[in-house]
């Protein structure tokens, strides 16, 4: 691998989960905070909210893994490796 | 590919290095093959011993294995619907169990102890080609649960509640297996990664929050893996009410 491609790959693989890390942090912030506002509010329905909570957090989380999974392609599979 | 190898003794960080096979044409990975048929055989033995004595008070494995299949059941009712998730149980719950199994077995298993000519073993759901076969057999079971229900007017549902829908029902079918397989892979690969540099800085107890962690999601990705599995089905079996 020349070193252009490298310094390249590198730099693309920390911005892939870098700014992959983003959205999701917000929405999993979002959803975190309106679980609970929803236990607050009806303190016997937590196991149910907690839960669903879990599952969509994880859905929001294979979205920084796919940015991952790109960065991991770059450096340890890069196709432009030559 | 560049394979990636630091050593140290507990803790050799291994990406891109495999135990190649070669079958026929084909060059397959060998490390998954063995630890996947070792995931097999140990959830058939626990399956035949718990099965072996059926008793009217469930007692010890068949207990455990009544209490798995309710889970698996209900996971599967609340997605597929009533009607149609008897013929689907067997389907989703070989898949929860393979991939629960999988993940927590590469994490707790020492795999380290057991020495390969080249590569590693580990949780076979680590493997982007594991995941991809398992995203596959679920799209290919969708198409046949629709097909086989509801005959051509299984194609209805492409074109509702509009026509417009359809380039993204297209779409939807390619990035159906895509997301499904790289999630999986992703989650698996980031925390057997993570565990693996924690312990190349510090050799003791600070990975131990990490693999905790890992457990966690490990689970929550076979969970995943299996409802979203069980979602799709049911899509596709699903009666429109007009």
């Amino acid at each position: 691998m020349d070193s252009i491609t490298s310094a390249a790959s590198v730099v693309a693989a920390g911005l892939a989960v870098g700014l992959g890390a983003i959205g999701p942090g917000i929405g999993q912030g979002t959803a975190a905070g309106g679980a609970v506002e929803g236990i607050a509010r009806q303190p016997e329905a937590e196991g149910k909210i907690r839960g669903t909570l879990l599952l969509s957090l994880a859905f929001m989380e294979a979205l920084t893994i796919y940015g991952l999974v790109v960065a991991l392609v770059l450096l340890f599979a890069n196709p432009f490796a030559g | 590919m560049v394979p990636l190898s630091l050593s140290l003794p507990f803790a050799e960080l291994e990406v891109g290095q495999h135990l190649y096979w070669k079958i026929g044409g084909f060059q397959i990975h060998g490390q998954v093959f063995l630890s996947s048929w070792l995931v097999i055989g140990a959830l058939l033995a626990l399956v035949v011993a718990g099965t072996r004595n059926l008793e009217r008070d469930p007692r010890g494995v068949q207990n455990l294995l009544e209490f798995i299949w309710g889970y698996l059941r209900d996971l599967a009712r609340d997605q597929i619907g009533e009607k149609a998730y008897r013929d689907w149980l067997p389907f989703i719950g070989t898949l929860f169990l393979f991939i629960f199994v999988s993940n927590w077995g590469g994490a707790l298993v020492p795999w380290k102890l057991i020495h390969l000519p080249s590569g590693e073993l580990g949780a076979p759901t680590a493997d982007i080609n594991t995941t991809i076969a398992l995203a596959l057999l679920v799209s290919l079971a969708y198409f046949y649960a629709g097909l086989s229900r509801k005959g051509f007017r299984y194609f209805e549902y492409y074109v509702e509640p509009t026509p417009i829908m359809l380039p993204f029902k297209i779409v939807e079918d390619f990035t159906k297996p895509l997301s499904l397989s790289f999630r999986l892979f992703g989650n698996i690969l980031a925390d057997e990664l993570v565990v693996a540099v924690l312990a190349f800085l510090v050799p003791l107890v600070v990975p131990l929050p990490a693999m905790f962690l890992g457990l966690f999601t490990s689970a929550i990705q076979a969970l995943i893996f299996a409802t979203l599995a069980a979602y799709y089905i049911g899509e596709a079996v699903h009666e429109e009410h007009h």
